[in-house]
């Protein structure tokens, strides 16, 4: 679904991704774990084509498209969505808009029908129930006066609503309570099919109690050193990054 | 059923994407007085309208005084335009008709059609959803909807000059009381030569049953719109009004100097909505209307409360300050607006809270939005004096800016006689930010949308002070009037 | 005081009083001899500018003075001081008046006269020229020549013009490159008046050369309780990668004219902070502009105004943004008591090459009477759409619950309110890093009390 192929990035002239290689496959869920400073939003940003990164060498393809040549919403409606590490607010514009808006235009680029405003009203009263949101804070504007917590699930419900094919999900563990962290892990269990994949981003291995990854590749200093099953998780939970950081200075 | 649109939502996208859509221009005939204004006239305006004598010796006296002013146009205003022959504008222009109308059939089709045209049915049969229209082409009212139904409500919903035949004892009472002749240039030159505009009367206790509208258009070329309002809200009485203008598309400027006064007594309350587009001229700055306008409201009883609300998107200039006199002990004054400016429109606008009374409060919530090479200025005067002991005063001006050739000032003179006074003023300037937009198209949504999206939301706060219907056109306006502005 | 209405013309605009002309012709004469010719040229043309200009008394087109009234500063024929009236001045009765510390660098002007007496210059190494500004157009003709009003346009400002015009001395001061001078470098003007209306025009000319970095300390004093009228002038030229820390200490006698203008440029990565406190009297004008001509440098004003009885204090501070990646920050607050008139007017332009520029402005006040009245005007002109601005101004009383909550811990009515004040003025008062001026104004806001 997924392939990255040397991508080398670099921000105001500094290299931030020194070659990272990347293969996610449709159905599978990959966990991407680092340090901080390790590159690790980064990439999630450059997938999803967020401005002010120059991408020097190397190609992003999701589903034969290169993604690099499209714009950011184009991306969001091939079926690429980004749960921000910290998501911005929207002064004004309700949630509810931002939604509407944003699943007419997957639906309508998906070939389907835009939802009429009951049926939006339906899907969206069912997954804000099930995600566990306040539904009155649904009324207020995007994100605004959100704690860092309904942030994230807030986050969680869009993606929920989205559906997309890949879901980058950009450190959503972070800063959660032990029941929002269960909370939101099953929404993403939940999305498990053949042909959604997950590319889970975090600095912890906690979530991956929670959720199982198919795949885990450790990220330090803009490269990926090592990949491996989910078992790698438990040994970074043992022995730390610092391991892997000496790995890589002896190599 | 239709609702009066100042655009109609049922356009399409390709309507919605031509230049301005209200540049129609109607063929219907017109009595149209020479150019120039002079003392005849002025007389010849008032003997058309067959005036009592008051009006005329005080259109005189507003005349006198406005040719000592002759060359001082307000030059403290940052806007920039050359200056104006007021001998080559017709200060009269109204279409033929019937002297007395018995029904609406009576009214020129085509100027029926012209409204339709504009989304604003004034064939009653149509029935709109509670709203009464009074329909204002070029200088005169030709049509008045749901008369019948206010008169029993025992509010007089009128045009001027109607109300100066059968109501003048009111209008001889209150006409100039809160923006007397000499108030400022355009409004002793409206004091001249108004021609017609809404009159309202809301008696004592009552609540005014439906929406009051007015709807403006200028048509005929090289003339001016004077028109003068006047809202009278008796002793706890209520009352939402509602304007919208137009003008079709010209080559030449169009001046549009009107005045509108207000007065609230004793435990009355007036909304006051605007939603002004004009036509603001082409991309390159030829054409569009200069919208030089005084508005005033007093709110005189106490306990009264007057608000304004507006949102600007049209006119080659905007000139114009709501504003509110707090005369009454406990009196609220509330001033809320958008303006927009892309190409090369210019906007001066505000609001001047006078605070005279005991506890009176005023709130302002400006949002100015800049685009093209537009100039966008919000000017205010928040003003306590002695006598307003614990007045309160909160002032936002937040500007936007889209792209890097337009301008947004913000200009707020702050004048506190009193210490028991609480005034406060935040202001911002920004332009949408990148984190934002990216948030935005990170969801599927493209960059143009997602700009409109944000600048909306920047206006929610003020779109939600505009009656539900005004503030879905309100939404459409900034749309459209934004195009070309982003992506 | 004489009034004399002979300085207006026909449209009520005031025009250059009778008394100037003949002061400058003597003037004129007594410096020719041994002025540059470029000086005396100059000093032509801005007193033939200054005839034409007068003080506007006008309202209209005149919104840098709206809201103060010069009619009386304008219709009056101040006089020019030809003989220095040093004898009544000691230094004694100047450290009572103003800021003081013992090892600053010092330069004494007497009614704008130099006062060798009083003063302690420091001119003798070539890293740093504190002096006379008189002496310098000898030694260091060609800098002062390029420097001089380089900052100043007096063909538009009647004030800046009659400066120019009657500048015969001022202070001078030159950091080299890279040099940091030990010392705080203190200019004190003093006027002592006269029965007679008296002008003095202090002028002074900083440069900091790149690189450098000092702190400066600008005091305007009044000596006598007289009418008196103090056109002041002030350039600082701030160079590249410099650090200026300018502070203005103004306590005018009480029915004095005071019209200070400072024009300060940035040079590239420079930093520029200005702390000041404006005393009230019948006219207390502080009109400070900062330039920021090229990329990456900031600056820093606070200021914190204070009248009472029927005096005036006008702030007026103007931010021109030209240049891109600078910040400005402003911070005032006035404390207004009796039937006093505070004004303050910010404004801040962004011109359209001054893209990522961060300015804030805020104005608070205090009203702490019936009459006092404040006009706050904080106005933003902005043509660059990649910027954070903001500003805000607040304006209101005592509050009733802070004075209850002192009164019941048995702090008695008056020293509750000199607290609550200076609780109100700390956050300005901290901005000067110099205990000296801290302790003056300290002393100020507290007297009376038993806080001292």
């Amino acid at each position: 679904m997924l392939d990255i192929r040397d991508l080398q990035v670099e921000v105001s002239g500094e290299r931030i991704l020194k070659g990272v290689n990347l293969t996610v496959n449709a159905g599978e869920i990959h966990a991407v774990m680092g340090p901080n400073g390790s590159g690790k939003s980064t990439l999630t940003h450059v997938i999803a084509g967020k401005p002010g990164y120059d991408v020097v060498q190397g190609e992003v393809v999701f589903e034969g498209i290169d993604l690099l040549e499209l714009s950011p919403d184009q991306r969001a409606r091939e079926g690429i969505f980004l749960a921000f590490q910290y998501p911005v607010e929207l002064p004004g514009v309700r949630n509810r808009q931002l939604l509407k808006s944003a699943l007419d235009a997957v639906r309508l680029h998906r070939g389907q029908e835009e939802l009429s405003a009951r049926e939006f009203d339906k899907l969206f009263k069912t997954k804000v129930k099930e995600i566990g949101m306040d539904a009155e804070l649904m009324k207020r504007s995007v994100n605004e006066g959100f704690s860092g917590g309904e942030k994230k699930r807030s986050e969680i419900l869009q993606l929920s609503m989205l559906d997309p094919k890949l879901a980058l999900l950009d450190e959503t563990d972070s800063g959660l309570d032990i029941d929002a962290l269960k909370s939101i892990s099953e929404s993403i269990n939940r999305r498990v099919s053949s042909d959604r994949s997950t590319l889970l981003v975090t600095h912890y291995q906690r979530i991956l109690n929670y959720v199982q990854p198919d795949c885990v590749h450790v990220l330090v200093d803009g490269i990926i050193v090592e990949s491996g099953g989910r078992e790698l998780a438990s040994e970074l939970e043992a022995s730390g990054y610092k391991s892997f950081k000496d790995k890589d200075i002896q190599e | 059923m239709t609702n009066p649109k100042v655009i109609s939502r049922t356009s399409s996208d390709k309507e919605l994407n031509s230049d301005y859509k209200y540049g129609f221009v109607t063929d219907i005939e017109t009595d149209l007085a020479p150019k120039g204004v002079n003392e005849d006239i002025v007389r010849l305006i008032s003997a058309k309208k067959n005036e009592p004598e008051f009006l005329l010796e005080w259109r005189l006296k507003a005349y006198r005084h406005w040719l000592k002013q002759a060359g001082k146009d307000p030059d403290w205003a940052k806007i920039k335009f050359p200056a104006i022959d007021y001998q080559d504008i017709h200060y009269y222009a109204s279409p033929v008709q019937a002297p007395q109308l018995e029904s609406l059939d009576e009214v020129d089709p085509e100027l029926i059609e012209a409204f339709n045209k504009l989304g604003i049915p004034i064939e009653e049969q149509k029935k709109m959803s509670g709203v009464a229209v009074d329909a204002i082409f070029d200088s005169s009212s030709v049509a008045t909807t749901y008369q019948e139904s206010l008169e029993k409500a025992g509010v007089i919903f009128c045009s001027m000059s109607e109300a100066v035949q059968r109501y003048p004892d009111l209008v001889r009472k209150y006409l100039g009381s809160v923006v007397p002749y000499s108030d400022n240039y355009y409004a002793t030159l409206n004091s001249a030569v108004f021609s017609d505009g809404s009159f309202v009367y809301v008696p004592p206790g009552v609540r005014c049953p439906m929406e009051l509208m007015t709807y403006f258009r200028i048509n005929a070329e090289e003339s001016g719109q004077f028109e003068r309002t006047l809202i009278i809200a008796d002793k706890g009485s209520s009352v939402s009004y509602l304007e919208g203008c137009t003008a079709p598309m010209r080559k030449s400027h169009q001046l549009h100097a009107a005045v509108v006064e207000l007065v609230a007594l004793d435990d009355a309350e007036i909304k006051y909505s605007t939603l002004q587009n004009w036509y603001p001229g082409d991309k390159n700055g030829e054409g569009g209307v200069y919208n030089f306008v005084t508005k005033r409201g007093k709110a005189l009883g106490n306990n009264s409360k007057i608000s304004w609300t507006q949102v600007e998107t049209g006119s080659a200039i905007t000139w114009k300050y709501p504003s509110v006199i707090l005369q009454g002990d406990n009196s609220v004054g509330e001033f809320y607006s958008v303006a927009l400016v892309n190409n090369h429109q210019q906007a001066d606008t505000g609001t001047k809270m006078i605070h005279i009374g005991r506890n009176t409060k005023s709130t302002i919530v400006a949002k100015g939005i800049s685009a093209g090479k537009g100039s966008n200025t919000y000017r205010g005067l928040v003003q306590i004096m002695p006598s307003a002991q614990n007045a309160t005063n909160f002032t936002q001006c937040d500007s936007l800016l889209i792209g890097d050739k337009c301008g947004a000032h913000t200009v707020p003179y702050i004048d506190v006689r009193n210490q028991t006074a609480r005034m406060e003023h935040e202001a911002s300037t920004s332009k949408v930010s990148d984190d934002q937009l990216f948030y935005s198209m990170q969801r599927g949504i493209s960059e143009e949308e997602s700009h409109y999206m944000i600048v909306n939301g920047f206006c929610r706060g003020i779109f939600q002070e505009l009656p539900f219907e005004f503030a879905m056109e309100a939404q459409q306006l900034l749309r459209v009037n934004l195009e070309g502005a982003v992506g | 005081m004489v009034v004399n209405l002979r300085g207006l013309n026909m449209s009520g605009n005031s025009v250059a009083h009778d008394q100037y002309r003949l002061d400058f012709k003597e003037l004129d004469g007594r410096l020719v001899p041994d002025s540059p010719s470029w000086l005396s040229e100059n000093r032509q043309i801005a007193f033939s500018e200054f005839e034409n200009l007068g003080f506007r008394t006008t309202k209209r087109a005149n919104e840098r003075w709206k809201y103060t009234n010069i009619a009386p500063l304008a219709r009056t024929g101040f006089r020019y001081r030809f003989e220095p009236n040093e004898d009544v001045v000691t230094i004694r009765s100047i450290r009572e008046l103003l800021p003081w510390h013992e090892d600053w660098t010092r330069l004494v002007f007497v009614d704008g006269m130099y006062s060798d007496l009083l003063s302690n210059p420091d001119n003798n190494s070539s890293d740093v020229y504190v002096g006379q500004l008189r002496e310098a157009m000898v030694d260091r003709s060609d800098v002062i020549e390029n420097s001089l009003g380089s900052l100043v346009s007096y063909s538009k400002d009647g004030f800046l013009a009659a400066n120019m015009a009657f500048l015969s001395d001022g202070a001078f001061v030159h950091v080299s490159n890279g040099v940091s001078p030990r010392k705080v470098i203190h200019l004190i003007f003093v006027s002592t008046g006269d029965e007679d209306p008296m002008v003095s025009y202090p002028r002074t000319l900083v440069l900091a050369g790149s690189g450098s970095d000092m702190t400066l300390v600008e005091s305007y004093v009044g000596l006598l309780n007289n009418s008196y009228f103090t056109n002041a002038v002030t350039e600082v030229l701030v160079e590249d990668g410099s650090k200026v820390e300018h502070y203005r200490y103004m306590k005018e006698s009480q029915d004095a004219f005071h019209v200070g203008t400072s024009r300060v440029q940035l040079g590239r990565d420079s930093t520029f902070s200005s702390s000041s406190f404006s005393q009230g009297s019948s006219i207390a004008r502080n009109d400070l502009g900062v330039t920021f001509n090229s990329p990456g440098s900031s600056c820093s004003l606070s200021g914190l105004y204070q009248a009472s009885d029927s005096e005036h204090v006008d702030s007026s501070i103007d931010i021109d943004h030209a240049s891109p990646n600078c910040s400005s920050d402003q911070y005032f607050k006035g404390i207004l008591d009796g039937n006093s008139r505070g004004v303050f007017s910010g404004k801040v332009l962004v011109r359209p090459e001054a893209q990522k520029t961060i300015a804030r402005q805020a104005d608070k006040n205090l009203l702490l009477s019936e009459g006092a009245r404040i006009n706050t005007k904080p106005s933003l002109e902005i043509f660059a759409d990649d910027v954070v601005c903001s500003h805000g101004a607040t304006a209101g009383a005592l509050a009733d619950e802070l004075m209850f909550y002192m009164m019941s811990r048995g702090i008695d009515e008056k020293t509750a309110r000199s607290l609550i004040v200076y609780g109100f003025a700390s956050e300005i008062i901290d901005k000067f890093n110099l205990a000296p001026i801290r302790d003056r104004i300290e002393c100020l806001l507290l007297d009376g009390s038993d806080f001292q």
